[in-house]
């Protein structure tokens, strides 16, 4: 690993103030090895944890009766379970882009966030497995989506791009909780010698894998940490092609698009990135880890906001020109029905979110105001949220038969379960932050005192 | 028989599991099977027999499929003149009223089972008091009746009981045909329409092509002067005046709406043929120019006076013996059915009716309101009630009395035409009941008489084949099965049969092979028509402007009330409305507007599937009815439709509680309609469920019509590039057929929206019914719906159905192929490797998939599964499912070719819809043979594929609409 450049005085600091490498070690663990929860995390997981029981209910529920409490029909056969799918494996992306582009590219800022991103990536990437396997109306042949050898000789239809997302998401979960344990290796052996109790040494000793901090445990790791980056960079641009090709190898118009793999990978990143704002900034003010987490942080991901946020806003925009350019009308209806139809709404929020409140951030002012920040990563959140019901529902309830023409809308089981994931979602961070070092104690290290690092290349 | 015995111990076990009691001795009659002699029941193979199912008493020829002695499907009868093999919605759906769990079970005495020993020895008790008196407070009450069995044992027991007094109530009459013929010919007749030989057709509110007396045979005489084959035209042209939007309307090159009493003045102008409106001279003068080609027909609900002027035109314009006919009236005893009941009601408070037998109907529901029925009925000293259901005349009854289903007995009816028909039970009586003919043997020397021996002791003496009555009510059917029916009019079969002529078990059994009686067709009546005048009496304008003209309608779906609870029918989109589940007030958009009515799409299901509607108050004479009120284009200003038979509550499970009673506010001077209606808005609101509340095409190509002028312009008019084979590409490489590749043709210029495919489809199919909260949620199963929109003052129908692409989009994205193409060029569905995503759906831009978002089929209810097709699985929870092209009937068929070792013969495999269609709309075949029926259409100019731009390149084709539009006409539109 390289190491981490003397803060010019242009920039903003990675880490803020004088630290020992003590220091950093006892910050982070303690908020792990402390024995008792402090009283805002026990509310703060409670809450979250309701949540979850509120999934359990609405998916025995859904197993026991079918899928006809949520609120999908003919002719909008997916719902809020297609949304929430494409907009939490979205969210996972910037996780990946945190800790494998950035490390690739030697953006050491990203020292501070990349662990809970990657956690953040993993518990995302969960929630959002949970849907596609949710919305089938046999749910227990899911593995018929699998290759695998069976008396019946059946194998999955290639062609279905629905086939390529078991692949694609499989996979960038795979890699993705591979990449995240192999990087938490060091400072669970930290944990491990700093543990107080048995549980907590064996657990933390099982998981560090014999880690003992010797050249030789450091230079393999640092090999398998890059190569995994490497392997994981593609998955961030592959992953939500894919989860676009859904769409876009359909006929439906509004989804038969050729921008979509380029306009999802953006959207991906775009709310990824605000999801990561929406974490970091409670999480740093709840742990005291502005020093950290600092504005510089805020300051560079608000710029990946911004500039993903444009693309995002420039495929809107040639989303209507083609519609309009090419002549179709079924694509042309779509778009003005988008408008001024029955979901017009949803699409001006979507705008509103994803493509006017973004341009907030080419002022330095509101770049660096934290609240400003917290507010916009939301908004933004659910602009994108707001971007995919957009594209699943109003481009299926007005396809090519008007005669066929209908509405959708949640009912309370759709709304239970979205909120559900978002109580599991928020439930694993919160677990995460307690049983976890949610930054990475080796690479903070690193961090503070470059000097005392020498490595040969 | 020996088999069907056999399957009948079986099947009564089964019932009795189901803790239900049924009579299960053999039966001890003979049924004759139709077309195949079958040495031996093969289990899987279905049987049909012939016998007729009946609609406000006319008879519709059927063909009945049994399976091991399960009735499950009813096809048209191709040799019947009211069926020529097609069948109408209600016919389709009778099957399912068979297997209703709601059927009354047993006999009931003031509410508490009883039994049929009991009510005999009481009947006893009845009779004895009767003879003393000659019956003089014996009363009879019955719907209309046809059958000639029926008839005579009716005026048997006048003979017995000279005093006895024969009602009749229907509510849905033909009261107003009866007076208007009685005051242009001096007596009763009944009218019979040659549409094949019209050229002109003015319809004066009459919907000749639902729901009346031979309207499933006038649809087929009707179309065939409506469709363009091979550049020929000499399409007639059918004006259409009516106050409420119907299909017939919807048919029509022009229809104009207009308020009954307007219908009325322009029928005084078509006396002096001539009118000061340049709209309606022209239809005058168009009427004048084809004469002896033209008719002119009057709908039921217009006064007497219109069907005497329509009689009066038909005779001045030289129709009569041409387009029209008549015949002595195919009810056996003609009368007023509201005068009868009046009759009856007035006896009643009088305290004249010591016993009253009502033999079906259920008058206490649908009797005019101001008879106040329900409260003059207790006052009968002694009541039985004959029906289906325990319904709501039953309540008011001492006795309830089960009555067997039309396919559980022994008895006769006759057709529009005359022509009489065996009605031949295919199931013993699955819940103890008993025919009419059997309740009225009870009054006979030999009460314990079977029905089966009422009916044949009948027709012995009255003779089979003795009645010598010759006409044939139109073209002989085309159809491959009734070949041999042609040949019987022959010479050779002719002297055949007078060589049989003496021998009544040979034409009894031809009788019941056929399903019909030969030569029973009425023989046209010479009579002359009065040239008037005629008095137009009637609702007329109160000249309040505020007020309203209320029209009632037999309902497309449950008619009179008596499907009520028949799931299918409920869950029928009715034509037009695509209301389901319920009636509402129809109403005009000014109309509307005028009372500030709004519809809104609501955002569950939307446009396919609820509307929420504004509730208004209708107050007609000091009663008030709440409906909800729906805006149908086309329907007159200043008029509220509302269709009767909803609102009971004594339905069933299913029927309970649907829609309201409109027939609350009819009264017996104003049975179709009534002014002096007040509408109030009311702050409530309703959900509707409607299948297709978006009517308009948005400039898409999806239906295509053209004038005829237009047509001789360009003959190609419904082509468009991507109908251009060169230019269907694909990186895919094609399908290669060598064997049959199967395609089908629908020509929306013959579909009437009638709704019998629907049914056909949903009954050959076991198509779940899912209930109206799910029909809001768009979630309704039919495998075939008829869309249609409003384009240019026109009304276009379009069956919609799988269309079999051969670029199906729907395959591509299929993850675990469980929808795949076949070697013959079907898209099939694999229900058992179905896991659900409903991709597939979504792809489908003709959105004909259906999806089991619940376990919709019912696996519950043993006597429900009686009615499923063997040959069709039932389809569980979580899997898609869509039209198969019939691919049960394709592998029937082939086998049996393949059995006789030939090849398959063109129209040997008939699709449910193409089978129960009127109009042969609907057209299935292989498309690798060049000479099949489909692929000639499929060649026609007018051929066109929907939605073909996709490059979908469906198999199932569409034929344009061509209508000769009068050019007079369109410059005043």
């Amino acid at each position: 690993m390289q190491p981490v450049p003397k803060n010019s005085s242009q920039e903003q600091p990675v880490i803020i103030g004088k630290h020992t490498y003590a220091e950093v070690g006892d910050k982070i663990a303690s908020v792990v090895l402390s024995p008792k929860s402090p009283l805002r995390w026990l509310l703060g997981f409670g809450v979250a944890f309701l949540f979850v029981m509120l999934l359990l209910f609405a998916v025995g529920k859904l197993l026991f009766v079918g899928i006809g409490i949520w609120g999908v029909n003919i002719p909008v056969g997916w719902g809020f379970a297609i949304a929430n799918f494409v907009w939490w494996i979205g969210i996972g992306h910037a996780g990946t882009l945190i800790s494998a582009i950035l490390l690739l590219m030697n953006q050491h800022w990203r020292t501070s966030i990349n662990r809970f991103a990657e956690a953040m990536t993993i518990f995302a990437v969960a929630c959002a497995g949970l849907f596609p396997l949710l919305h089938m109306g046999r749910p227990y042949y899911f593995y018929w989506l699998l290759p695998y050898p069976n008396t019946m000789l059946l194998w999955p239809q290639f062609r279905s791009p629905l086939v390529w997302d078991v692949f694609a998401v499989m996979t960038y979960f795979t890699v993705s909780l591979v990449f995240w344990y192999i990087g938490l290796i060091p400072d669970l052996a930290t944990m491990r010698d700093k543990a107080k109790g048995k549980f907590a040494w064996f657990s933390f000793g099982v998981l560090s894998l014999g880690w003992r901090g010797s050249a030789e445990h450091w230079h393999h790791y640092e090999k398998l940490y890059l190569l995994l980056a490497g392997l994981a960079t593609p998955l961030v641009v592959s992953v939500h092609t894919v989860v676009s090709f859904d769409f876009a190898v359909a006929i439906v118009p509004g989804w038969h698009s050729t921008i979509f793999p380029p306009y999802f990978v953006a959207g991906a990143i775009f709310s990824g990135f605000a999801m990561v704002l929406s974490l970091a900034i409670p999480i740093r003010s709840a742990f005291g880890l502005q020093d950290f987490i600092t504005l510089r942080h805020l300051d560079n991901m608000a710029k990946i906001l911004l500039a993903t946020g444009l693309i995002v806003t420039y495929s809107y925009l040639f989303e209507l020109f083609f519609a309009f350019y090419s002549g179709n009308i079924f694509e042309r209806y779509m778009e003005i029905n988008r408008m001024i139809g029955n979901y017009s709404v949803m699409y001006w929020i979507l705008i509103l979110g994803n493509v006017v409140a973004p341009q907030l951030m080419w002022f330095k002012r509101f770049r660096t105001s934290v609240p400003v920040l917290f507010i916009l990563s939301l908004v933004v959140n659910i602009g994108m949220w707001t971007e995919r019901y957009v594209i699943v529902v109003t481009s299926l309830h007005r396809d090519y038969m008007p005669s066929a023409w209908g509405m959708y809308s949640g009912t309370w089981w759709d709304y239970a379960t979205l909120a559900g994931t978002i109580g599991l979602f928020v439930a694993l961070m919160f677990l995460f932050v307690r049983l976890l070092p949610a930054i990475s104690m080796a690479e903070m290290r690193k961090a503070i005192a470059p000097a005392d690092v020498k490595e040969a290349d | 028989m020996i088999d069907r015995r056999e399957f009948l111990r079986l099947m009564g076990a089964s019932l009795a599991l189901a803790g239900t009691s049924c009579n299960v001795s053999p039966p001890v009659e003979e049924i004759v099977p139709y077309v195949r002699e079958p040495l031996d029941i093969v289990p899987g193979e279905p049987l049909f027999y012939s016998t007729v199912t009946t609609l406000g008493g006319y008879a519709l020829g059927i063909l009945v499929e049994s399976h091991l002695g399960r009735p499950t499907k009813i096809e048209g009868n191709p040799l019947h003149p009211s069926s020529l093999g097609a069948t109408d919605v209600f016919a389709q759906a009778s099957v399912l009223s068979l297997y209703d769990p709601d059927r009354s079970k047993d006999v009931l005495r003031n509410g508490q089972i009883s039994t049929w020993e009991t009510f005999s020895s009481d009947i006893r008790k009845i009779i004895a008091a009767q003879r003393q008196n000659g019956g003089a407070g014996l009363h009879l009450l019955t719907e209309t009746i046809t059958s000639p069995t029926l008839a005579f044992q009716i005026g048997e027991l006048q003979k017995t009981f000279p005093g006895a007094v024969w009602h009749q109530f229907e509510p849905i009459d033909r009261s107003n045909e009866r007076k208007g013929a009685i005051s242009a010919f001096g007596t009763d007749v009944e009218t019979v329409y040659r549409f094949d030989k019209a050229d002109v057709i003015v319809s004066l509110d009459a919907d000749f092509l639902l729901g009346r007396p031979g309207s499933v045979r006038y649809a087929r005489d009707f179309i065939q002067r409506r469709r363009i084959r091979q550049g020929e035209t000499g399409l007639s042209r059918l004006y259409v005046l009516q106050t409420t939007p119907t299909i017939t309307g919807a048919a029509a090159d022009h229809c104009i709406a207009m308020l009954p009493a307007e219908i009325g003045s322009f029928a005084q102008e078509l006396i002096s043929m001539s009118s000061p409106d340049a709209r309606r001279s022209a239809i005058i003068e168009d009427l004048a120019a084809h004469r002896g080609s033209s008719l002119v027909i009057a709908g039921r609900s217009q006064p007497p006076a219109v069907h005497a002027i329509a009689h009066a035109v038909n005779s001045a314009l030289g129709n009569v013996g041409q387009t029209v006919y008549y015949t002595e009236t195919v009810a056996a005893n003609s009368v007023d059915s509201t005068e009868s009941l009046s009759a009856l009601v007035n006896d009643l408070d009088a305290g004249r009716v010591e016993t009253l037998l009502v033999l079906g109907g259920n008058p206490v529901y649908n009797a005019p309101a101001d008879l106040h029925f329900a409260e003059s009925l207790r006052k009968a000293g002694w009541a039985a009630h004959l029906s289906l259901y325990n319904a709501e005349t039953s309540a008011h009854c001492e006795w309830h009395l089960p009555a067997t289903h039309e396919l559980e007995m022994w008895s006769d009816a006759r057709s529009f035409d005359g022509t009489a028909s065996i009605i031949q039970p295919l199931i013993e009586p699955l819940f103890n009941g008993r025919s009419p003919h059997e309740l009225l043997a009870m009054f006979s020397d030999s009460p314990q008489a079977a029905g089966y021996d009422v009916v044949r002791r009948f027709w012995r003496t009255h003779g089979i084949g003795t009645v010598q009555k010759t006409v044939p009510a139109g073209p002989v059917p085309r159809t491959e099965a009734n070949v041999g029916s042609a040949n019987a009019n022959s010479s050779s079969a002719e002297d055949n049969i007078a060589d049989r002529a003496n021998s009544f078990e040979a034409s009894w059994k031809q009788a019941l092979r056929d399903g019909y009686i030969r030569d029973t067709a009425f023989s046209p009546k010479n009579v002359s028509a009065s040239a008037g005048p005629f008095e137009l009496t009637g609702s007329r304008p109160t000249g309040d402007q505020r007020s309203f003209v209320l029209i009632f309608r037999a309902d497309p779906s449950v008619y009179d009330g008596r499907f009520a609870n028949n799931g299918w029918l409920q869950e029928m989109p009715k034509p037009l409305t695509k209301l389901t589940w319920d009636n509402a007030a129809l109403m005009s958009p000014a109309t509307a507007e005028r009372l500030g009515i709004e519809n809104d799409i609501a955002n569950t299901g939307g446009s396919h599937g609820q509307v929420i509607a504004d509730v208004v108050e209708l107050n007609l004479n000091g009663v008030t009815l709440r409906a909800p009120a729906f805006i149908l284009p086309d329907h007159a200003d200043n008029s509220i439709t509302v269709s009767l038979g909803y609102g009971r509550d004594r339905a069933g499970q299913l029927g309970n509680g649907t829609g309201f009673n409109a027939y609350a506010l009819r009264n017996s001077n104003a049975m179709w309609s009534a002014a002096g209606l007040n509408v109030a808005k009311t702050t409530e609101r309703f959900s509707l469920a409607c299948t297709q509340n978006h009517t308009n095409m948005e400039g898409r190509d999806l239906v295509r019509i053209a004038t005829l002028a237009e047509y001789e312009q360009d003959q190609n008019f419904a082509k468009r590039d991507a109908d251009d084979p060169e230019k269907q590409i694909s990186l895919y490489p094609g399908w290669e057929y060598n064997g049959h590749a199967w395609g089908m043709a629908v020509d929306t210029a013959s579909c009437i929206g009638c709704n019998a495919c629907v049914a056909a489809c949903q009954a050959e199919n076991n198509i779940p019914v899912v209930g109206k909260t799910e029909v809001m949620r768009a979630r309704e199963m039919h495998w075939i719906r008829i869309d249609h929109y409003y384009e240019n003052g026109a009304t276009l129908l379009q069956p919609v159905m799988c269309q079999h692409c051969e670029n199906a989009p729907c395959e591509l994205v299929c993850p675990v192929e469980a929808t795949t193409h076949s070697s013959e060029g079907l898209n099939e569905m694999t229900y058992n490797r179905c896991v659900g995503t409903r991709y597939c759906s979504n792809n489908c831009p003709y959105k004909v998939r259906r999806f089991n978002f619940f376990g919709f089929a019912d696996y519950e209810t043993p006597l429900v599964q009686l009615q499923r097709n063997p040959q069709v699985t039932v389809r569980s929870r979580g899997v898609m499912e869509k039209c198969t092209y019939c691919v049960q009937r394709i592998q029937n068929a082939k086998i049996k070719a393949e059995v006789e070792g030939r090849e398959l013969r063109d129209g040997e495999i008939v699709t449910a819809c193409q089978q129960a269609c009127p109009t042969e709309a609907i057209v299935f075949g292989d498309i690798n043979d060049p000479d099949s029926r489909v692929t000639r259409l499929k060649r026609e100019a007018t051929n066109y594929g929907l939605l073909a731009e996709l490059n979908t390149r469906p198999r199932t084709t569409y034929l344009a609409t061509v209508r000769d539009r009068n050019e007079k006409m369109m410059e005043k539109e």
